[in-house]
């Protein structure tokens, strides 16, 4: 399996880590009641199909991505970078690896 | 005697160069070119290994990858390999090879008295004898079995070879380099693309080699080479003793090239084996098909082999399988192979096709050459054991499956079947397609394809040649196509002649039993015919229960000659087609691959790298056992003469509390955290307050994951406004970095943040003692560490000869101590001048065991505290986490079983009787009982002159003072110990506020 980072190109899996559900949002940082944060570091559905993931470019540039892959055949359907450089090409290059 | 070597012929042997071999010490001789099993069978050899289950008597079957029978032990000593097939390991002077799974003998085999009391050992026997009996039956009976279970013996010695691990880039992999495969790679290089071939033979060419056709007026030989030259000429990287095993997601194929296996031994620099990870745009599967065995009673006996595998030991190493041969058939191969075989000088004793009729013409030339052709009839049993000595040929009704009459019963040595041809389905399968069932083939043959794959020649079902040749050839134009590639020159398809048509077999394989005896369907797993029906009866009909039920198609040769005939037995059983009874999936890989060839040089100390503080070399020189800690090499203790660990430790921790020590800490994590935002950023992280902490001061923390389990302690030091030394634990430096990243980049990306690892930026250590003021002044040239100047959690700037050093005040140990930061490479130099210092305070360094009793004497946690399960307030932290502002996991901490009052918590144990206390203890009422709680630390604590632990109790925080016992029932050892505080030493921390 291969994953086109928008940093790096295309890479190897084995450079990259696991990083989970991509679709998950953190509560908001005042939340002091358990319950909604319970949902975000238990549930998960388990989709069949294209997932949103994160994974982390752990032996590259280092960034987070937000990678759409098919859980049935493990096709990557899209990629982009988690955060604050999401949909913004342009800026990755200046800011570099 | 049986096989023998014919006086002529044998495309792949050169006759001028023989070389000898050993087969069960016995010497042999065998010609360059051949296999170990050609050569077997050339020097008359039957008898070659023995069954697995059964124990049963087993020659040499197939003249390829698919070989069930003959697995042997090759090689002595380091390299000695089992289950190596003797169709595939090429002949090389002084080769060793040994049968396996018998004893005493080949010849004489003890166990063989499994094959007589075969009733006991049918389909299930493992579940009913021994596990249907209960649990005591199976714990008894385990070791017998697995002693008496598998094939060939490995090797307990370190595999002296090399392998290596490559990567290859193309745009079209071509698997297979039969006449498909050729005409793929012709078509697709032409076009200039980049083009790799593989294939698992010595020899391209595949069914070419036997087919006796020609070529545009060439021999198949000489167009093969001619072919080749052209694809080089093309620039196509040709591979041979390749074998794609593995087809993974992504179009990337997993190859393994066999550089050495065909030599005695690997020549200087050259590696064993190369695994090839192949990423290829397209893959053309031209990965051919392997024959079928017909089902009959005997039909494993010594000289049963497929009629493919006997012509091309004919054709490619110039072997007689026999000196009379029957060939027994449900198409035409068989005729044609008999044929063939005849005009090599084989003699052909008769040929059994269970159709009524065959081709005319066919039957016409078996006449004129005066073979013998029995049709409507079926070898019903095979006579001799330990070989073949003669068949029991009968009528046989197809409509009605019934018997006829005996017609006649000839001696022979040799039996070749011919059961049809089923496509190489394995690296499809492996790619995610189901295969679709073949009516004509009576086989399965690829289905549409989920990666980016096209399947041509026999691998698709075209089976005979001049298909097989377009097929190829418009595969790879396909496959060009696909790349974007522009029209390149068409290769001509070459012209024909003489080449076999399809051999589309007869829908019966199976003849019904004859006198009792076993018909095979898996040869390797020792699987019959009645296996099979046994399964249906017992219910187990799904493909999937019928495989693991009788272990069908799970040998070594994942069912290569079974799987087909077994899931038209079952079909048949279950009054169902064959298509509805459907296919396993396979599974990589296609044949065995050594582990070897996966690790490549990741062996040994070259498996992860050793990580060395500057200091190494020094501790080494100074008498220290290193040991791993995480992925640093640390040192445990500093041993003089006559000094047990123990002795080492404790006057090592000793000198720390009465005087001065210095550990070496370089292998701390070290993140830089900088940034307008980088204190809200740790107040976050961290469950204490981080916002207020003054430049110039440094603060200890502890990390909570989301769920509000601790996930790591260390320190921050905040060297200025928007700048951060955050420290971590030797074993979490990589989590927390990539915990950080991801707040960072995915939670919230609105702090302005960045982190940059410098774990091996700064080079550490740690001076501990009540002299560590004196000495650590002493060493400065500048810098001021006073407690006015560097009070307790302060931070200093100064300089130790010409190294800068930054310098926090914290203490580990509970002494008064200093942590010195410099560069990486001045490390040495600054540890060095620490310890010239101290000589007058008779400092010495100290390692990982007295850094542990220091920190266990007072209650500190580590790793083995924060496993994963603990909370703040489980090691009596609570106190520290802020209650005034969000961080992570704060708001999971009050969940309920977080507050339970029956929660194990951290204590302190003291041994009463003086026994030590084993780590991993639990933790009973004394006399026994359940478990209260288990042993984290232990250590002899020089400073109580007791052994101690730390240790999480239920409940603990009521019961100090209680008695109880650790019980360590694997040694059977039980220790009276008290329950205490878990700060056995200076709990007021008096001794570090100096």
């Amino acid at each position: 399996m291969r994953i086109d980072c928008p940093c790096c190109g295309p890479r190897g899996v084995a450079e990259f880590s696991y990083g989970g559900d991509g679709t998950l949002r953190r509560p908001d940082l005042a939340t002091r009641e358990a319950e909604p944060f319970s949902a975000y570091v238990y549930d998960r559905e388990n989709p069949r199909g294209p997932h949103v993931e994160l994974w982390h470019h752990i032996a590259g540039c280092r960034h987070w991505l937000r990678v759409t892959r098919n859980t049935l055949t493990h096709e990557i359907l899209g990629v982009e970078m988690a955060g604050r450089f999401a949909g913004d090409a342009a800026r990755i290059e200046g800011q570099g690896a | 005697m049986s096989g023998y070597r014919l006086p002529r012929g044998g495309a792949h042997v050169e006759r001028d160069r023989p070389f000898s071999f050993r087969f069960d010490g016995e010497q042999m001789h065998g010609l360059a070119g051949d296999t170990l099993a050609s050569a077997l069978l050339a020097s008359g050899r039957v008898l070659v290994g023995r069954s697995f289950k059964y124990h049963r008597p087993r020659g040499v079957m197939s003249a390829g990858p698919e070989e069930a029978n003959a697995l042997v032990e090759m090689r002595a000593g380091a390299r000695h390999e089992p289950n190596t097939r003797a169709t595939m390991a090429e002949l090389y002077e002084g080769l060793e090879a040994a049968s396996q799974n018998r004893w005493p003998s080949l010849a004489f085999d003890m166990m063989a008295v499994n094959d007589r009391l075969s009733p006991l050992f049918s389909a299930g026997f493992y579940y009913k004898t021994f596990m249907g009996t209960g649990q005591a039956t199976w714990h008894f009976c385990e070791r017998f079995i697995r002693k008496a279970a598998g094939l060939g013996r490995g090797t307990h010695l370190a595999d002296p070879d090399r392998y290596e691990k490559r990567n290859a880039f193309c745009d079209v992999l071509v698997v297979g380099a039969g006449p498909a495969g050729l005409m793929a790679a012709r078509a697709a290089a032409a076009s200039g693309l980049r083009v790799v071939l593989a294939d698992e033979n010595a020899r391209p060419g595949g069914r070419l080699h036997e087919d006796g056709a020609s070529l545009d007026g060439r021999t198949a030989a000489d167009w093969i080479a001619h072919e080749l030259h052209e694809l080089e000429r093309h620039g196509v990287r040709i591979m041979p003793r390749t074998t794609v095993y593995g087809y993974f997601d992504g179009n990337v194929l997993g190859a393994v090239e066999r550089v050495a296996d065909h030599k005695p031994l690997p020549e200087p620099h050259e590696p064993r084996q190369r695994h090839w990870t192949i990423h290829a745009r397209r893959v053309v599967l031209a990965t051919g098909a392997i024959e079928r065995p017909l089902v009959f009673s005997g039909n494993d006996a010594p000289g049963v082999m497929l009629a493919s595998a006997g012509l091309a030991h004919a054709q490619r190493h110039g072997v007689a399988v026999g000196r009379s041969v029957v060939v027994f058939a449900n198409n035409d191969g068989g005729a044609r192979t008999a044929l063939a075989l005849d005009r090599l000088g084989v003699s052909i004793k008769a040929v059994v096709d269970i159709r009524r009729e065959i081709p005319t013409a066919l039957a016409a030339e078996l006449g004129a050459r005066g073979i013998r052709l029995e049709t409507g009839a079926v070898v019903a049993a095979t006579r001799g054991r330990k070989a073949l000595s003669g068949v029991d040929i009968r009528g046989f009704d197809p409509a009605s499956g019934a018997l006829g009459a005996n017609i006649m019963q000839p001696s022979c040595d040799a039996l070749l079947v011919a059961g049809g041809w089923t496509p190489s389905v394995h690296l499809a399968s492996q790619a995610g397609s189901a295969p679709v069932y073949d009516e004509q083939l009576q086989s399965f043959v690829p289905g549409s394809p989920r990666e980016a794959w096209t399947a041509c020649g026999a691998a698709a079902g075209m089976l005979d040649l001049a298909a097989c040749l377009k097929g190829g050839r418009d595969a790879g134009l396909a496959a060009a196509a696909a790349c974007g590639a522009g029209e390149g020159s068409l290769p001509p398809l070459p012209v024909l002649e003489g080449a076999a048509g399809a051999e589309h077999p007869f829908p019966v394989f199976d003849v019904p039993a004859t006198g009792g005896a076993k018909r095979f369907v898996d040869f390797q797993h020792d699987v019959t015919a009645d296996d099979i029906e046994l399964s249906n009866r017992e219910g187990f009909r799904s493909v999937e229960h019928l495989k693991r039920y009788t272990t069908l198609g799970m040998a070594a040769d994942q069912g290569k000659t079974s799987n087909v005939n077994a899931i038209a037995l079952m079909a048949r059983a279950r009054g169902l087609s064959a298509p509805q009874v459907g296919t396993t999936r396979f599974r990589m890989p296609y044949t065995a691959v050594a582990i070897g060839a996966l690790a490549g040089r990741e062996t040994g100390h070259h498996f992860a790298p050793t990580r060395r503080t500057p200091m190494h070399d020094w501790h080494l020189a100074h008498g220290a056992e290193m040991m791993p800690a995480g992925i640093w090499m640390r040192p445990r203790a500093y041993f003089r003469d006559g000094e047990t660990l123990r002795d080492a430790y404790v006057r090592e921790a000793t000198m720390v509390r009465e005087g001065v020590g210095l550990v070496d800490v370089s292998t701390l994590g070290k993140i830089d955290v900088q940034g307008p935002d980088a204190a809200e950023f740790l107040n976050r992280l961290y469950a204490n307050g981080f916002a207020k902490l003054p430049v110039g001061k440094a603060r200890y923390g502890v990390m909570l994951r989301e769920d509000g389990i601790m996930f790591d302690d260390g320190t921050a030091w905040r060297l200025a406004e928007h700048r951060f030394l955050v420290t971590t634990t030797t074993a979490n430096a990589g989590p927390v970095l990539a915990h950080m990243e991801h707040y960072l980049e995915v939670v919230w990306p609105e702090l302005r943040v960045h982190v940059t690892s410098v774990t091996d930026r700064f080079a550490a250590m740690a001076i501990a003692g009540h002299a560590a003021r004196k000495v650590l002044q002493a060493a400065l040239a500048e810098g001021d560490v006073s407690n006015e100047a560097c009070p307790h959690m302060g931070i200093a700037q100064g300089r130790i000869g010409t190294h800068r050093v930054m310098i926090a005040r914290l203490s580990f140990s509970g002494e008064l101590a200093y942590e010195v930061f410099c560069d990486w490479p001045a490390g040495l130099a600054v540890w060095e001048a620490l310890l010239e210092a101290g000589l007058p305070e008779r400092i010495a360094p100290y390692g990982l065991e007295a850094l542990g009793t220091l920190r266990i004497e007072k209650g500190h946690i580590t790793g083995a505290e924060m496993d994963g399960r603990t909370t703040l307030a489980d090691v009596g932290l609570g106190g520290m986490a802020s209650q005034r502002k969000p961080y992570i996991g704060s708001a999971m901490t009050s969940r309920p079983a977080f507050v339970d009052p029956a929660r194990p918590v951290m204590v302190g144990l003291v041994s009463t009787d003086g026994a030590p206390i084993r780590a991993g203890s639990h933790l009973t009422a004394r006399g026994g009982g359940a478990s209260l709680g288990h042993v984290t630390a232990v250590t002899w604590s020089p400073a109580l002159k007791a052994h101690i632990a730390l240790a999480f109790l239920s409940g603990g925080r009521g019961r100090h003072g209680e008695a109880l016992e650790a019980a360590f029932p694997l040694k059977d050892e039980r220790v009276a110990v008290t329950v205490t505080d878990p700060c056995f030493y200076d709990p007021d921390g008096s001794r570090m506020h100096v």
